[in-house]
C-alpha cells in the first residue's frame, strides 16, 4: 500500500453538527421513512384507540401487507440498479400456471412448487435479457412481457382457475401461510426473512456493492470493471423468482389459484419501494424503508376503516403520503448536499 | 530496450468514425509521458483502450506489457498488470459512501464474494488521513462524494489509483476543475510518480501544466500521432507554437519524429 501524502484539503476543525450530519446521511432514509410510520400511527392510535391497543389489527397487517411487501423488498434492488420492473403481477401468475400444468400431470406438490420458483426466475432472467443485451429501457420491454405473460397464463389456462386444496395440512401450507403459534402468520415470516436475504445481498456481499455502483454511475461502474449486464440480468432473475414465490404465497392463503392473479398489486408495491426512500433515479436506497413503507401502506386501507372514514379515502391518503414524503426526502437531501458544499 | 508499455499499429473504429489510426505508443519504465491534443484528437479512446475499456480494432495492431505480447484485453487484465486511471470524469459514483468509490470493483470479500465492510471503511479511514489529507470530521469513509468538493474528488480518484500498486498511472484530465492550489498539488504529485519509480501517461489539454512535469511529450492529432518530443528537444515556447500549427494544419511540420 502506497504512503504517499497528497493533502488535497484544507485542514478544519471537527464538531458535533459535522457527525450529526454523517449520521443523517448515512440513515437519513431510515429515519424519515421510520417519522412517517410513527406519525401515521398515531393518527390511528388517536382515530381507533380500541382497535389499535389490540392485537388483531396488527394480526392482519402481518398477514395482508406480505402479499406485496415480500415483492416490494426485491423490487427495492431493481430500482436501485437503475431500472424498473413492472411485469411482476403476470410473473406471479405465469409461476402459479407453471405450478398449475406440473400438479395436474405429476400430482406432486413439490415439483408444481419448484416449476413455480423455475418460471419465475425464467421470467426474470428473460426481462434482464431483454433489457441488457436488447438494450431496451426496461420499463418499455417489462411492460411487453407484462402482457406477454398475462396471454400466456390465459392461454393455458383457458381462463380458469384452479382449487389448492390440497395443499392444506400440507408443509406447502402450513409452512408458508400458516399460523406459527396459532398467532404469526407465516408469510410475516417469510417477509423478514426476505427481507434480511436481500439486506444481506446488497449490503454485505459485493453484487449488492455492483447493484448500488451500476444504479449510481453505470459508465463509473463500467471504467472501474463491474460486469454491468451480469449485475443488472442477475437483479431481474432475482426480481422474477420472489414474484413467483409471491404469487404462490397469495394463492395457498386463499386456496385457489385464479388467472387475474397479480393485478392490483403495482400501486402498493411502487409505493412502498418510493416512500422507503429509493431514489427513482437508482444508486440508493434500503431494504429496511422499503418494509417499514409496506406497512404504512399496509395499514392505511384497515386504519382509514378503522377511524371512521369510508374506504374511498384510502387512494387520497395514499397519494398524500407517498407525495410528501417523497417531496421531503427530495428536500432534506439537497439541504444536506448544499450544507457540504463549498 | 523494452518498454513498461507497447502498442503497434494499433487503431479504433466506431462504426463509421476511426476514432484512432495506426497508433503506434509506447512508455518506458519510470517515464512520465505527456499526452496533448485537442478536442476530439483521440487521446480519451488512447487511454480507454490501455486500461480495457475499449477493445482495438481486430485487424491488426500489437499490444505489449514488460515485453510481452497481450491478447484479450479486459479491464481487470489492465489492473491486474498495475495500469491505473484517474479518469476525466473522476469515475465515481456520487451517492456512494468514500469507502465504496475507493474499492470499486475490487471490493475486499471472501471467496463467497462476502464483503469485509469494516476492513475497507477502515482501509478508507487510514488512506483518509494518511494519503489524502483529510483531517476534518465533516468527512469521514461514510461520507457520500456528492458532498464533496472537486479537490476532494480528485483527491479520492488519485489516492484509488495509489491504493492498488499501480505501475503505470494515467491521469486523464487531472487538474480540469480545480483551484490553483489544488492544481499544484495535483502536479506535485505528479512529480512524485516518477520519484516512487513508476511511470505515468499525463493527459492535459493546458500544457503549461503538462510540460514542466513530464519526460516525453506525445502530440495526437485527429486520431493519428502528429509528432513526439522528448522535453530537451524542444522548449515550451516552441512547443506552444508547434501545437498551434497542429490545430491549424494537422501536420507539426517539424523535425520531431512521429
Amino acid at each position: 500500500m502506497s504512503t504517499e501524502h497528497i493533502d488535497l484539503r484544507p485542514v478544519t476543525t471537527s464538531t458535533g453538527q459535522h457527525r450529526f450530519q454523517g449520521l443523517l446521511h448515512r440513515f437519513g432514509l431510515q429515519i424519515g421513512v421510520v417519522g412517517v410510520a410513527l406519525v401515521v400511527w398515531l393518527i390511528f392510535l388517536i382515530g381507533a384507540p380500541d382497535v389499535f391497543t389490540a392485537y388483531p389489527i396488527y394480526g392482519a397487517f402481518m398477514s395482508t401487507t406480505p402479499f406485496f411487501a415480500i415483492m416490494a423488498i426485491p423490487m427495492t434492488m431493481v430500482i436501485i440498479a437503475g431500472e424498473i420492473d413492472l411485469s411482476f403481477g403476470s410473473i406471479m401468475a405465469f409461476g402459479m400456471t407453471a405450478f398449475d400444468v406440473v400438479l395436474v400431470s405429476t400430482n406432486s406438490l413439490a415439483l408444481a412448487f419448484i416449476a413455480c420458483l423455475l418460471a419465475g426466475l425464467f421470467a426474470g432472467w428473460l426481462n434482464g435479457i431483454i433489457v441488457v443485451k436488447g438494450k431496451v429501457p426496461s420499463l418499455v420491454a417489462t411492460i411487453g412481457t407484462q402482457f406477454f405473460w398475462r396471454g400466456v397464463v390465459l392461454v393455458v389456462t383457458a381462463g380458469n382457475g384452479i382449487g389448492l386444496t390440497v395443499a392444506k395440512g400440507t408443509i406447502f401450507y402450513d409452512g408458508v401461510v400458516g399460523r406459527i403459534g396459532g398467532v404469526l402468520p407465516a408469510q410475516m415470516v417469510w417477509t423478514i426473512l426476505i427481507g434480511i436475504a436481500m439486506w444481506f445481498l446488497l449490503n454485505r456481499h459485493k453484487f449488492g456493492a455492483h447493484v448500488y455502483l451500476v444504479g449510481d454511475n453505470v459508465e463509473s461502474a463500467r471504467l472501474m470493471g463491474v460486469n454491468v449486464e451480469r449485475t443488472k440480468i442477475l437483479v431481474f432473475t432475482i426480481f422474477g423468482l420472489v414474484a413467483a414465490f409471491a404469487g404462490y404465497v397469495v394463492s395457498v392463503e386463499v386456496l385457489y389459484f385464479w388467472p387475474t392473479l397479480g393485478e392490483g398489486y403495482m400501486l402498493n408495491t411502487l409505493a412502498s419501494v418510493f416512500l422507503g426512500g429509493t431514489s427513482v433515479f437508482g444508486g440508493s436506497g434500503t431494504i429496511f424503508g422499503t418494509f417499514v413503507a409496506s406497512f404504512v401502506i399496509g395499514a392505511i386501507n384497515a386504519g382509514i376503516v378503522a377511524i371512521g372514514w369510508t374506504g374511498f379515502w384510502t387512494n387520497v391518503i395514499y397519494g398524500l403520503i407517498v407525495v410528501i414524503s417523497v417531496v421531503l426526502q427530495a428536500v432534506l437531501s439537497r439541504k444536506l448536499a448544499k450544507s457540504r458544499s463549498r | 530496450m523494452d518498454n513498461l508499455l507497447q502498442m503497434i499499429n494499433v487503431s479504433k473504429t466506431f462504426g463509421e468514425v476511426k476514432a484512432l489510426r495506426n497508433i503506434h505508443f509506447h512508455v518506458g519504465y519510470n517515464e512520465i509521458v505527456g499526452l496533448v491534443g485537442d478536442n476530439g484528437a483521440g487521446k480519451s479512446t488512447l487511454i480507454k483502450m490501455i486500461t480495457g475499456y475499449h477493445q482495438p480494432d481486430p485487424d491488426g495492431g500489437e499490444f505489449y506489457l514488460k515485453g510481452k505480447k497481450v491478447t484479450g484485453w479486459s479491464v481487470e487484465k489492465a489492473r491486474a498488470y498495475g495500469i491505473e486511471t484517474v479518469y476525466q470524469e473522476r469515475a465515481l459514483a456520487d451517492q456512494q459512501p468514500l469507502w465504496r468509490n475507493i474499492f470499486m470493483g475490487r471490493e475486499i470479500s471472501n471467496r463467497f464474494g462476502v464483503l469485509d465492510v469494516k476492513k475497507m471503511r477502515q482501509e478508507t479511514s487510514n488512506l483518509m488521513l494518511h494519503t489524502m489529507g483529510f483531517t476534518s470530521a465533516a468527512v469521514s469513509a461514510d461520507s457520500v462524494v456528492k458532498t464533496m468538493s472537486g479537490g476532494e474528488r480528485q483527491g479520492v480518484a488519485i489516492t484509488r489509483a495509489l491504493y492498488f500498486k499501480a505501475e503505470l498511472i494515467i491521469l486523464d484530465e487531472p487538474t480540469m476543475g480545480l483551484s490553483l492550489s489544488e492544481t499544484k498539488k495535483c502536479l506535485e504529485f505528479v512529480a512524485d510518480i516518477k520519484k516512487a519509480g513508476k511511470s505515468c501517461i499525463f493527459i492535459d489539454h493546458n500544457i503549461f501544466h503538462v510540460y514542466p512535469v513530464v519526460d516525453r511529450i506525445v502530440v495526437l492529432d485527429r486520431g493519428t500521432i502528429a509528432g513526439q518530443f522528448s522535453k530537451d528537444q524542444i522548449s515550451l515556447d516552441e512547443l506552444m507554437t508547434r501545437l498551434y500549427r497542429v490545430a491549424q494544419t494537422g501536420r507539426l511540420d517539424t523535425s520531431g519524429e512521429a
